[in-house]
Parts: C-alpha cells; structure tokens; sequence
C-alpha cells in the first residue's frame, strides 16, 4: 500500500490515482462493514434473533475510511517518501543528543509533578473531589507503570517476550490476600514476601521455557499465565473461586495509624480531620509512587551492573554472548525472577487498594496491556514505558469523561465500550508508525570519554 | 614464523582426536584428527565446503560431535575434555574463544561495552553475584575500573580507542572485524579460534591483521587457531597448516610443506583422486616429489 | 464402551474444527516465521459473517432449504473474511516484516483486540442463538445398557466438509503453481523472489486461504454450536494454535492431525476427568509439547546455524 509516487510531474500530485484508491479501499470497507455494522444482530421480543438495518451507518463509515486512504494518497504517502531518503541518512548525533536531553528534562519535571500531584488536585478539588482523580488516575496509572517498569526487565532489557507476566502480579496479589486474612500480617511484612513469592515462581516457571525461541516462549508464557487464572477459578477451596477473596485488610500508615474507618487508631480521627476515604487514597498513591520508583532505581542500578549489561547484549546476540562464557540461561532467569518480584510487589498493592481479589483482574487482556506498553515506550527506556503508560491508561480513563460526546452520538452512547478498541487501534498503529516505539535511543552504561546516545536503529533483537 | 619442530606434537594446547560430526546422512567432519601447539599460529584451511566452521562449533561447543575427543590444556595445566561441555563453559572454563564467519558483535552497544560484557563473569563475581553491586558494597567499583582500563589497552591496540564511546554498529567492515577479535581477547582465552578474520579486508587491512595476530600470540601468549582463505594470512604467519577436503584431512604439516603438496593443489583445483598422478606430472619439477604427499 | 465411542465422534468432530483453524496458523508460520495472533478472532468474525448472511437470507429472502442456505453463506463468509485478511496483512503485518520481531506479534495481538472489541460494539456484548440447522440424529447402535452411541447430521456434516475442503486445499497446495510459490518461500523467500515468485501476493495469498479454511471452520462452528459471542476467538485460537504445535507447526498434515487429537483430548478428558479444567488440560498439552517437543509430531527440528 506505499505506493512509490509514480506520479507524471514530481511536483504535482496524483488525484486519479489517489482517488482510485480512495473508491476502492471505499467499496471494501463498505463490503465489510455493511454486514457487520450496517446489519446488527438483536434479539426481539420473542428472543429470537432479528437484523436491524443500519446500512446507513455503515456507508458513512465506509465513506469515511475511502476519504481517509484517499487522503493517505495524495498527501501522505508522498510526503513521506520525499522524506524518506532524508530521514533515513544517519539520525545525526546532534539530533540524538537533543532528544536524550529532552528526555531527562522531562524525567525531572515528571518526577517532581508526580511528588505534587496529589497536593494539587486536593488543592483543585477539594478533599472529597480529589478521590477520583488521585485514585482512578493517579494510582491507576502508577501500578501500570510500576508494571511496565517491571515487565521492562524482561522484555524491555533483556528481549524476552513474556505475555504471561499478569500470572506474577496475581501472585502477589493473592499472597497478600490469603496470607493477611489467614495470619493477620501487616502490609509491610507481606511485601517482601509476596516479592520473594512471586520471583520463586518466575525461576519455576522459567526454568523450562527460557530456552525456547522467541515466539514459542511468548505462547507459553501466555499458556502459562492462562492456566494459572483457570486453576485459580477452579480450585475454589484455595482461591475462593471466581468468588474471589474480600475484606482484605488496608494497608496501614507503618502500623501506627488505620484507615479503617472504625479503627481507634484511625488516621483522619488522630488528626482531627473529617473522614473521608480521600486519605487513604492520598497514601496508597505515595506508597505506589515510592514502590514504583523503587522499581526505577533498581532497575537503573542493574543496568549499570555486569548483569544488566549481559541483559542488553543478550537482547543482541544470544550466540555470542555464550560464546564470551555467559551462562545465558541463567542471565534469562535473573531477568525473569527480577521483573517477577516487581509484578509480585505490584499485586499486593493492588490487593491491598481493592481490598478484594478475583480471577477476573488477571485475564490475558492485562498482560497485553502491559507488553504493549513496555514495547510502545521503547527500548528499555524507563521514561519512555512511563510515558506509554499515561498515554494509554490515562487515555482510556478519559474517555470515561468524555460526556460532551453523549451530544453528539445520543445517549445511549457509552465512550467505555470503545475504550479497549481504540486500545488495539493504538497498538496496531504505533507498532506500524513506530516499531520501535517512542523513545528510539538507547543511553549507553559506561563510557571512556563522553557518553553518547545510541540510535535505536542500530539496536538489534536476535533470537528470543 | 619459527617453526620449533613440529610444536603441535610435542606441547599440544588442544588435541583433536577422530572428530566426526554428523547431520543425519550428510557427514560434515569425518575422522579429523590434529593438533594445535601451545603459542603457535595455527591455520584451518580446505575449499568452501569442507567442514571448517563445523569444526569450530564442534571445538567451542556449539555443537556435539557425533564422536571424537577434544582436549584442551590451558595455561593452568588443568585438562579439559570439549566434546562433554556446553557452550559457555567452553569459553569460560576451557579458555577457548571465537569470533563468527558473520561477525556478531553487539551492534546497539558502544565499543567500550562490548568489551566489558566481554569481561562479565569475573565481573559479576567483583558485584557478589549482583547482590553487592545493587547494595553499592563490595569494592566492585575498583574491578569495573580495572575492566575499562584492559577495554582501553585492547581498543588502542586495534586503532580504535577514539571511538569507544561509539555505536558498534557503526564502525567499518574492517573495524568491526577487529573488535570482535579485542572482545574475543578480553575474555583472557588461552585459545583464540578465529573464523575467516581476513574476509572482506583489502591487502592492508590483511597486512594489519597479520601484525595484530603476531603481537598477540607475542603479548598475550595465546595460541591461534583460524580458517582462513586469504593465503597471504595463512602462508604469511602461520606455524602449522592443516587442510580440510570434504570433511577429511588431507594435509598437515608446515605452510612450505602443504603448499607443495600435490594433493592440496588438486583440491583447490577441484581435481578428481584419480587425476591427481596426472597433474603431478605435468607439473614442473614438484612433480615427481612422492613425499610431499602427506 | 458407548460412552467412549460418542465421546471420540465428538471429538474427532470438534477436531474437524481445530484443524481446520491450525491450518491458518501453521501457514503463515511457515511461510513468514510469525504467530497470527488474530486468527483465532479471524474465525470468530467469520462466524459473524455467516450469522449475518444466514439472517439476511432466512429473513429477507425467506430460503426455506437449509442446505442451501448454509453453502451460501459458508462460500459468502469465506469470501468476506479473506477480503477482510487480505486488509489485515496489508495494513498491520506486511510494512513491519523487515522490522525487528516483536512488532508484528504485538500488531497482531493489537489486531486480536480489535477484532473483538469491533464485534462486541457493532454487534452487542450477548450470545447470538440461532435456531437449529437440523436436528436429526442417527443412532448407530445401541449398547447393552441402552446407551445410545449417535451421530448427528451436524456432525456428519462436518466430517463431510472438512475432508472434502482438506482434500481440495491438499490439491492447491501440491499441485498448483501457487502451492509451489508457497513452499518456495517457506524455504527461501529471497531465492524465490529472485526467481521470479511474487513474494508479496504469495504472503497474502496464503494468509487468505487460511482465512478462508478458518471461515469454513466459523460457519460449522456456527451451525454446530448454535450460538456464537465476540469472545468466541481467543479459546478455539489458543486450541487451534495448540494443534497446530502439537501436529508440528509449518507442517499441513500434522495441524489437521493435531486438529484431531486436540479434539479427542478435550472431550474425553472432558468425559473421564474433569469438566471444569477441560480448558486447562489443552493449555498445558501446549506448555508441554513446547518444552519437550518443539518441533511437534510432525515436524523438523530446527538446527541453529552458529
């Protein structure tokens, strides 16, 4: 479909062919979604099924897809290809030197916006109106970038597909549940534990996969992460089922205040403030922000470490790593163990902020997320998954907010329903515009003289 | 160039014995046997086809022989027996490094960290297996310094510590070539197996290589093995010479002595066995020379 | 004994279904080295696809014969879900084959997402009953405790199918000179091209028709089952992917034989064990198979070259 211009005089555009592409690309769509839009299946009164005729529908949208390739022709893809030979010329150094120092700038801002974050919101809001905003925006958005920190490791630094990482973040999730109802452990003893927990499965379930290639072990960690959810649903007397498991305990301010609100210890009591389930929204969001900077800070350390650095290069080049004496398979389970702690330590807060866990939350669908945020971010990038993961959830969380649309699209319009179809747009789009995702330079860990940024082109992924 | 009477025989640093490698009906290495002597540059060479490179695998570990006994005798004096070890251990315990007929170097990394990843195992052992490093105890900052400066050494040594800080991917055909064979080094092998090093340079670049290859087997002390096509690298400084056909011997001597051997013109000529009394007769004065047959 | 038997028709019929799916898979692995993840939501749109057309022509046309019905709409549905893979390879999967190999796994789970959330919104998130096809069953014996051992005209239907699409495709494949483009490029694709084989339309030709295959398989399905929902994708995928591992991914014959047993191990496990973790014993059959058995039943293995 790039088409090269082919056009008689290269400063004119080809509108005949462009508007050829246009009807056809048009017809197709029409040939598609006339059934499947414009004829929508509903059931009657009598429960049997009927077909609602809304081929009108389908034509505009089928318009709209020939305009849209129409455009893609006569503008685009020509524009593009005079590009072309400019963009691919060596990205210069100055160039990559520019981006890197964007991306640190922006690291700091970040980082001290997120420190404030929730003092400004408060300040907005109110007390009681920052709850959403801390909690389904704030918090929300965090446990999925501590997540793509995590599955970072694995897939971002090491190159391994893992598909299945959701199965850690349930671990973690039900050790904490499980062992606080049973055994009345704080937060921040299980912690730790649900880490450990979860890098003990990640050795047992790497262990036999880690050695098969590429796509093969991307299926079986997604098979594995399956099995898990089903066992999960099945094994009622260990999991609750599909039940679930509630009442969850919170997590306490280091144990010396609650926020249960009947608790004598109660944090908005000892302060004398109003109660309200804000505080404790306030807390989890600081907890998730120092956990998933802690995340942050080991990863970077590890980076810098021979360990991190047999990562990358075993990202590179399996065969040659080995043949420098790397007990590769041991590199792949490091990496396996490490990002599963991390999902370990993310489920338990998540346990400990829901205050009930079900099969449900650890469908394949959430390590989709996570893997497409990992690889949209780019290269190992730490800023760059951060960044993936407020375009993504935040996004889709906005839709949510998107009411005005109601105006234009009637009432029984809900933005929720189209919130993980735009989620697979975006995916297919990114990875086609920008396959290597949106941060496609790679800092180097040691230098001799200056540290240079490596362009991403040069990046190589060899077998699994 | 000394030749120390047949080196390889007496202080062999590996023995190859009956080697035969097989992949379902085709046989690739069939009864090699040779030896490598200790501090000699040593020269694999036959016609595209010959089993070279199946040799290579089969030596540092990447594949398993169908039968046969490698043994390596590194500097230590321990014994190791090739044909049981994967791999890694290869390299890392039996001292034996490789570079590859297509050079695999870490092409998104800079020289410099190629070369410390070179250098991992004693490294993660100076980070107390990551845990120290992580916790910033253990002195591991000393090891990596003293790291970068042998990455140094070797980068200057090949021509390119100016650009250690570059993308190995972006270096030249010829450069890339040599770093491959620094990262090789950096792993402090007693054995450097190279494959086709010369492929692709021009005359100076061979001529470079040459001299690299003398100062490390002088510096360095370690023994070369490699497959080579470029006859000025082979004649030029190799010890010992040994020829491949088919996957069989059919020479093993000195470059002088295997040059004139007849058998190894005709292979390079692509003659058939039997044609081969013929060419000796026709070939001036070398000719009738029966004990240039090895 | 009756029992054993009933279940073995079942499954050799759902079996019928699973490989015609893998078939998809294991081409497109061949010929490209890459998992169509969207496959599986491929089979579900196409059974969409048959639902729509079997309304339309029942409701609009008033077809009263069946049989008719059903040839049209499976000929309508393959013919719309390979036009509608043919824009899925062209847009989401041909501009990132030179690129590095985690770009078009993750555009087709992408694609995978898509797929289904389409379907749920365009068609509603609820259970699509039709009423049935047929109902006639034969029973071909009786067993001493009464227990019928039967076969429905569903599932003859099937088998019927199935074998006689099998054998067509098996003609294409080794006879045609797009069956020989076709293995030309699963071993070579640069030779092939160099001699000539448009490797573009070979690569979509051959997403096509395992398109198409996929398509027969959602309007048995669809037929066989009655009812179809947009989640209909992922499980029968994962199952067909499973088959086609399991028969030896790259190879046609081992995805059908696969097919079958995936299809004999679902009911009878079904049967004998466990109904609840019916879904997990075909998972793991795919764990297993892939750490100790790579290359399948069927297959080769695969030599690194170093």
């Amino acid at each position: 479909m790039n088409s090269a211009v082919k056009s008689k005089d290269r400063a004119g555009i080809d509108f005949g062919r462009a508007l050829k592409d246009g009807v056809i690309i048009g017809i197709i769509a029409f040939a598609l979604l006339g059934p499947l839009v414009g004829l929508k299946t509903d059931q009657n009164m009598a429960n049997e099924l009927i077909l609602q005729n809304r081929l009108g529908l389908a034509a505009i949208l089928s318009v709209i897809v020939g305009v849209g390739r129409f455009l893609l022709s006569a503008f685009v893809y020509p524009w593009i290809a005079a590009r072309g030979n400019r963009s691919k010329a060596a990205v210069t150094l100055a160039e990559l030197e520019a981006r890197a120092r964007v991306t640190r700038g922006l690291s700091i801002t970040g980082l001290i916006f997120l420190f404030v974050y929730p003092i400004l919101i408060i300040s907005l809001f109110g007390v009681q109106g920052s709850i959403k905003w801390v909690d389904n925006y704030g918090v929300q958005i965090l446990i999925y970038v501590m997540l793509g920190w995590g599955l970072n490791i694995v897939i971002g630094l090491a190159g391994l597909l893992d598909l299945g990482y959701v199965a850690f973040y349930a671990v973690g999730a039900y050790s904490y549940a499980l062992l606080a109802i049973n055994f009345h452990l704080s937060f921040w003893v299980l912690l730790p534990v649900a880490g450990i927990l979860a890098a003990f499965w990640g050795i047992i379930l790497g262990f036999p996969v880690l050695r098969l290639r590429g796509d093969y072990l991307a299926i079986v960690t997604l098979a594995f992460g399956e099995i898990i959810r089903l066992v999960l649903i099945n094994w009622k007397a260990f999991s609750g089922g599909s039940a679930g498991i509630s009442s969850i305990p919170k997590v306490t301010m280091f144990g010396i205040y609650s926020f249960d609100i009947s608790a004598p210890n109660n944090f908005a009591k000892a302060f004398h403030l109003a109660a309200s389930s804000a505080y404790y929204k306030v807390f989890l969001y600081y907890l998730i922000l120092l956990l998933a900077l802690l995340t942050a800070f080991i990863t970077l350390r590890l980076r810098r470490l021979p360990i991190g650095r047999a990562w990358e290069a075993l990202r590179e080049d399996e065969v040659a790593c080995r043949s420098l004496g790397i007990n590769t398979t041991n590199t792949k389970l490091t990496a396996f163990a490490i990002g599963a702690m991390f999902g370990g330590f993310a489920g338990s807060f998540f346990a400990a902020r829901q205050g009930f866990v079900s099969p449900e939350s650890f469908v394949f669908m959430e390590s989709a997320v996570i893997v497409a945020i990992v690889v949209l971010g780019g290269m190992g990038s730490m800023i760059g998954v951060a960044l993936a993961a407020v375009a993504m959830i935040g996004g889709t969380e906005l839709l949510r907010e998107l009411d005005f649309l109601k105006l234009v699209f009637g009432k029984d319009f809900n933005p929720d329903q189209y919130r993980m179809l735009l989620f697979g747009l975006a995916m297919v789009i990114i990875m086609v515009w920008k396959p290597r995702g949106f941060v496609s330079a790679r800092q180097p860990t040691a230098f001799l003289f200056k540290r240079k940024s490596v362009s991403g082109d040069l990046v190589k992924e060899g077998h699994g | 160039m000394t030749t120390s009477h047949r080196n390889w025989d007496s202080d062999p640093v590996l023995t190859v014995e009956h080697l035969t490698m097989r992949f379902g009906g085709l046989v690739a290495v069939n009864d090699l046997s040779f030896s490598v002597g200790r501090g000699d540059i040593t020269a694999l060479i036959g016609p595209n086809g010959a089993g070279k490179t199946t040799v290579f695998n089969c030596i540092t570990g990447f594949y398993k022989p169908t039968t046969g006994m490698m043994s390596m005798r590194p500097r230590d004096g321990s014994l190791h027996l090739l044909e049981r070890l994967p791999d890694f251990i290869v390299a890392r315990k039996a001292k034996v490094a490789r570079t590859f007929q297509n050079i695999r170097l870490f092409s998104g990394m800079t020289l410099l960290e190629n070369l410390l990843v070179a250098q991992h195992n004693p490294l993660m052992i100076a980070s107390g297996m990551t845990i120290l490093g992580v916790l910033g105890i253990g002195g591991y900052k000393t090891k990596e310094r003293e790291a970068i400066d042998r990455a140094r050494y070797w980068l200057d040594k090949i021509g390119l510590l100016s650009r250690a800080d570059d993308p190995a991917g972006d270096l030249p055909y010829g450069a890339q070539r040599r770093l491959e064979i620094a990262r090789a080094m950096c792993t402090g092998p007693d054995l450097l197996c190279l494959d086709e090093p010369a492929a692709g340079l021009n005359p100076r670049e061979s001529a470079e290589l040459n001299a690299l290859l003398l100062s490390i087997r002088k510096d360095d002390g370690t023994s070369i093995l490699l497959i080579e096509h470029d006859m000025s690298v082979v004649m030029g400084i190799s010890d010992h010479v040994v020829v491949l056909e088919y996957g069989t011997k059919i020479a093993d001597g000195t470059p002088t002595e295997t040059r004139n051997d007849p058998r190894v013109i005709a292979a390079y000529l692509g003659v058939d066995d039997e044609e081969v009394e013929e060419i000796e007769h026709e070939l001036d004065g070398t000719a009738g020379n029966e004990g240039g047959r090895a | 004994m009756e029992v054993f038997v009933q279940q073995v028709i079942n499954g050799i019929t759902i079996g019928s279904l699973y490989g015609l799916i893998a078939i998809g898979y294991t081409m497109v692995f061949g010929i490209i080295g890459m998992v169509n993840f969207a496959h599986g939501d491929v089979f579900m749109v196409s059974a969409f696809f048959a639902l729509i057309f079997l309304l339309v022509l029942t409701s609009w046309f008033g077809i009263a014969s069946m049989t008719l019905a059903l040839i049209l709409v499976m000929v309508v549905s393959m013919v719309l879900t390979g036009l509608l893979v043919w824009a899925i390879e062209r847009v989401a999967y041909a501009p990132l084959r030179g690129s590095f190999r985690l770009a078009p796994l993750i555009s087709a789970i992408g694609m995978s997402i898509v797929l289904s959330n389409f379907i749920q919104v365009a068609q509603g998130p609820r259970n699509k009953p039709i009423p049935p096809v047929t109902r006639d069953v034969y029973t071909l014996w009786q067993g001493a405790n009464g227990y019928p051992v039967n076969i429905s005209l569903k599932q003859i239907i099937i088998w019927v199918v199935t074998a006689l699409l099998l054998a067509a495709f098996w003609y294409v494949v080794q006879k045609t000179a797009l069956g020989r483009a076709q293995r030309a490029c699963e071993q070579d694709r640069k030779m092939a091209s160099l001699l000539g084989v448009n490797v573009d339309r070979t690569i979509s030709l051959t997403f096509v028709i395992g398109a198409a295959l996929a398509a027969v398989a959602g309007t048995l399905f669809l037929m066989y089952y009655g009812v179809v929902v947009f989640s209909d994708g992922f499980t029968p995928g994962v199952k067909a992917f499973t088959a086609a591992v399991l028969g030896g991914i790259g190879s046609l014959p081992g995805a059908v034989l696969g097919g079958l047993l995936i299809g004999l191990i679902e009911t009878l496990w079904g049967q004998y064990v466990s109904a609840d973790y019916q879904n997990v014993a075909a998972f793991s059959i795919l764990v297993i198979v892939l750490i100790f058995m790579p290359q399948g039943l069927l297959g080769r293995p695969e030599v690194e070259k170093v």
